[in-house]
């Protein structure tokens, strides 16, 4: 008899069977419960409802390209093997996934150029209330970008660098990009020179591929996922590093700081008030205003004895709890579950991973979705329009229609679980440096004698696909169990502030080496470093590992995962990690099965080309022996010991 | 030239299934007013598929009516409503169902489904393209051939070849040619994946 298998088992089984199946949190197993008996659906239901998913889909094999189609491929040979216009599966798998880094590399470039906008106000005095907080690292990212600093006023240097940054989108000619020429190891961008792949402008590269893309333009896989690859990089050391700069320009570079994590830490006392979204221009604020007496003293009046408990969620919220310290509820997969608690006043969103379905959700509770961004509506939610002009009036404004929603809370529907767990975050590149004594010695000398192994960054992303929070939580626990430092942002941080492994006593579960360089530091063995966009922050420490060493990042005994990967931003992201030489794996499969061509170019040839590839394995443990042979072969070839 | 059965069937390869779902889509068209796609959505009642395809094990099984004879829904159907059209398909009419639902409780593959307004609704084989010589809608539709139409005798006979190429090629072991030996589901691209994700897809 083949086993049971778990599918079926569900179908039998309790409900109580499927809320503890889909995730190793348990609020999602209580909240899920509550969900049900108030007859609210989430996300959850909703991937069982589309079950089964199409095939053609999941292989990357359909293409709507052209009125003339959709076309599709029959993977099994049965069918057409081309579209209309000959397109075989290799050339629209391809066309599809570079598609994906566009839409990955737009979303966070465009979140870039909302903070460049602001840099740029602020000389002018049309953003009173932003100010230069990290002077020492906006005359760094001056001189870098070969602006002249010498002799000049501060805002004169901002409004210098804002400009060079805004042309970064747009500039024309085939320069390389000014951030790429002025962070990226000269070794890298010998590589990317040569393969044809070095990014000239952060739209252009997007628009691009748009163009490449289109009927009847480019047909050769390899010449597509090169412009994927020039694309990504714009992201990498474009986009992503240019919105990671100016927010630390801006709001101040994160040092380490200590908070709380997971849904316990919504009050019953207190106004709760959820921000989610990325971009923390505007959550920033929100946390000032839930500060203004004039509000705490409303929020007493309508009941609420706590006063204003603002928490994040998603990626804006890794941003006001790396800054500030503030409190996060969840991850991408808990947003419905925070309303179905009853409890939350407001939920304040910007932009990226906000699904609709929780204005749907907010629906059944006193819960207000406002939306803020003009990029970024929601039926049924309140849209108060952010203004960077008046920020802190906006955020204001918002906070108050959360406050005076307080009364409207029906306690008797409110249910907060008690789970919450202590973290430290807040470990930016500097912060790293500032811990091992302001060089990198240290973790050189460590890396070089072996109680450190070697480095892995992980990004988040959480997906109904694969059991919520459990691939994160075992593969980190599995290298650091191997002396492999583990480093991270997005949706990863989040689950393991969940889960503990932020704490630094989780230096238990790490291997004797390891164990012993976190205690002596007094740090995590697994250490957040902000929003996924912060993923340039991993880039910039493997640069700054690299040269240290005098090799290049390909050599480094390091490797990436998106262990429950599930958005276009992620497919950009592990495009430039694979691009800057870093071997990254994938817990969640591509949709590129479909083309036998493309997955040998994603997992092997790549290697050839940039240093780096693709691997693709959803089981965690499995992945984590192949990271470690990875990082094991990379020792072998420096010639350190195993 | 009609089509009948059992002269000609389906064939369904579940191993063959991407779960689509396009015969569910040609299903509703077909049994929509306009007959047209672009039409059908925007009907009131909004017309339902008959066919759906439905996940089992790591398979995707594109469930259909499979016109038993005798069938148990015919036999259940107090009213008459339930009934075999001369071509030897079972079909209901509407006008005759008194909603008792009997049908959805005898058919041993769960397939009428009911709605107030529009009654028992099932698959009538596509008779009215079957009368013009032409395959049913989800065949049409089926992109991969997991749904296949034809002379019965000829899609069985196709099966028996590739079971005797099987055997002689030594598929199975030498001596046991003749036992039916339990395999794994018959892998296919999708199966392949679904597989990937047995250790952490808790809906796998």
């Amino acid at each position: 008899m083949p086993e049971e298998r778990i599918y079926e088992r569900l179908m039998k089984a309790s409900r109580k069977e499927f809320y503890r199946s889909v995730s190793m949190d348990s609020t999602v197993e209580q909240l899920l419960e509550k969900a049900e008996k108030d007859g609210v659906e989430t996300a959850w239901h909703r991937f069982l409802a589309q079950q089964p998913q199409c095939g053609f889909g999941q292989l990357g094999v359909c293409c709507r390209n052209c009125n003339m189609g959709p076309c599709r491929i029959d993977p099994f040979g049965y069918g057409p093997q081309k579209g209309v216009c000959g397109a075989t599966a290799d050339t629209i798998v391809a066309r599809n996934l570079i598609r994906m880094i566009a839409a990955g590399a737009a979303a966070h470039s465009d979140h870039a150029r909302d903070i460049a906008e602001v840099l740029a106000a602020i000389p002018e005095g049309r953003a009173k209330d932003y100010k230069i907080t990290d002077e020492a690292k906006l005359m760094d990212l001056a001189k870098r970008l070969g602006v002249d600093v010498e002799g000049k006023e501060l805002n004169d240097v901002a409004k210098e660098v804002a400009e060079v940054l805004l042309m970064e989108f747009g500039k024309p000619g085939e320069e390389p990009l000014k951030l790429v020429e002025g962070y990226a190891p000269e070794k890298r961008r010998k590589i990317w020179e040569k393969v044809g792949v070095m990014p000239r402008a952060i739209d252009r590269e997007v628009v691009e591929i748009m163009h490449r893309t289109h009927m009847g333009v480019d047909a050769d896989p390899l010449s597509l996922i090169a412009q994927g690859i020039r694309a990504s990089l714009g992201d990498g050391w474009g986009g992503s590093l240019m919105a990671t700069l100016l927010s630390d320009i801006l709001l101040g570079t994160p040092k380490p700081v200590k908070s709380i994590a997971n849904l316990g830490v919504l009050r019953e006392d207190a106004v709760n008030i959820v921000v989610h979204g990325h971009n923390p221009i505007l959550s920033s604020k929100v946390v000032e205003a839930a500060r203004d007496p004039e509000l705490l003293e409303l929020a007493k009046k309508a009941g609420a004895s706590g006063g204003i408990n603002v928490v994040g969620m998603c990626c804006t919220g890794n941003e006001v709890l790396m800054r500030y310290g503030i409190p996060i509820a969840g991850n991408m997969l808990q947003q419905e579950l925070a309303i179905i608690t009853g409890a939350v006043e407001a939920v304040i969103v910007d932009y990226q991973c906000i699904m609709p379905a929780i204005a749907n959700v907010a629906s059944c509770y006193h819960t207000k979705v406002i939306t803020t961004e003009p990029k970024a509506h929601m039926p049924g939610a309140i849209h108060i329009e952010f203004d960077k002009e008046n920020a802190l009036e906006t955020a204001k404004k918002i906070v108050r229609v959360a406050v005076e929603n307080f009364p409207n809370r029906v306690k008797e529907r409110v249910f907060i679980p008690k789970e919450k767990m202590e973290l430290v975050a807040g470990f930016s590149v500097e912060a790293i440096l500032e811990a091992l004594g302001g060089t990198l010695d240290p973790l050189a000398e460590a890396l070089k004698s072996g109680k450190i192994k070697g480095v892995a960054g992980i990004v988040g992303c959480v997906n109904p696909k694969v059991r919520h929070d459990y691939s994160h939580v075992t593969l980190t626990k599995e290298l650091i169990k191997n002396d492999i430092l583990v480093v991270g942002t997005g949706c990863w941080a989040i689950a393991m502030s969940k889960h503990g492994l932020f704490k630094p006593e989780a230096a238990e579960l790490a291997g004797p080496g390891l164990k012993e360089i976190c205690k002596s530091l007094g740090i995590p063995p697994a250490l957040h470093m902000g929003s996924c966009v912060d993923c340039s922050r991993m880039l910039i420490a493997l640069a700054a590992l690299a040269d240290h060493l005098g090799v290049d990042i390909s050599d480094l005994p390091a490797v990436g995962s998106a262990p429950e990967w599930m958005s276009e931003k992620a497919v950009s992201i592990g495009t430039y990690f694979v691009s800057s030489g870093v071997f990254t794996h994938l817990g969640t499969v591509p949709p590129v099965l479909g083309s036998k061509g493309v997955v040998e170019i994603l997992t092997d040839k790549a290697e050839d080309l940039v240093g780096g590839k693709f691997y693709v394995e959803p089981d965690p443990i499995k992945a984590a022996q192949t990271m470690i042979q990875v990082i094991k072969e990379k020792r072998k070839k420096l010639g350190w010991p195993e | 030239m009609t089509l009948t059965q059992p002269e000609y069937l389906i064939y369904v390869d579940p191993s063959k299934c991407v779960g689509c779902r396009s015969c569910e889509i040609a299903c509703a068209v077909e049994h929509s007013d306009s007959r047209d796609l672009f039409g059908a959505i925007f009907e009131e009642p909004l017309p339902r598929p008959r066919t759906r395809v439905v996940v089992a094990d790591r398979l995707l099984v594109p469930m259909r009516c499979m016109h038993c004879d005798p069938a148990p829904c015919e036999q259940a159907c107090p009213t008459g409503a339930m009934h075999r059209t001369e071509e030897g398909f079972v079909v209901a009419d509407r006008e005759k169902c008194i909603g008792c639902r009997t049908c959805l409780l005898a058919c041993p593959f769960g397939h009428p489904s009911y709605d107030s307004t529009l009654k028992v609704i099932k698959c009538d084989h596509c008779i009215e393209r079957m009368r013009r010589g032409l395959p049913p809608a989800c065949v049409e539709a089926c992109p991969t051939g997991a749904l296949r139409f034809g002379r019965a005798e000829d899609l069985l006979y196709e099966e028996k070849r590739k079971k005797a190429l099987e055997m002689i090629l030594g598929v199975q072991e030498a001596g046991v040619v003749y036992a039916r030996i339990e395999k794994e589901a018959p892998e296919s691209p999708i199966s392949k994946v679904k597989e990937m994700y047995k250790p952490v897809g808790w809906w796998v």
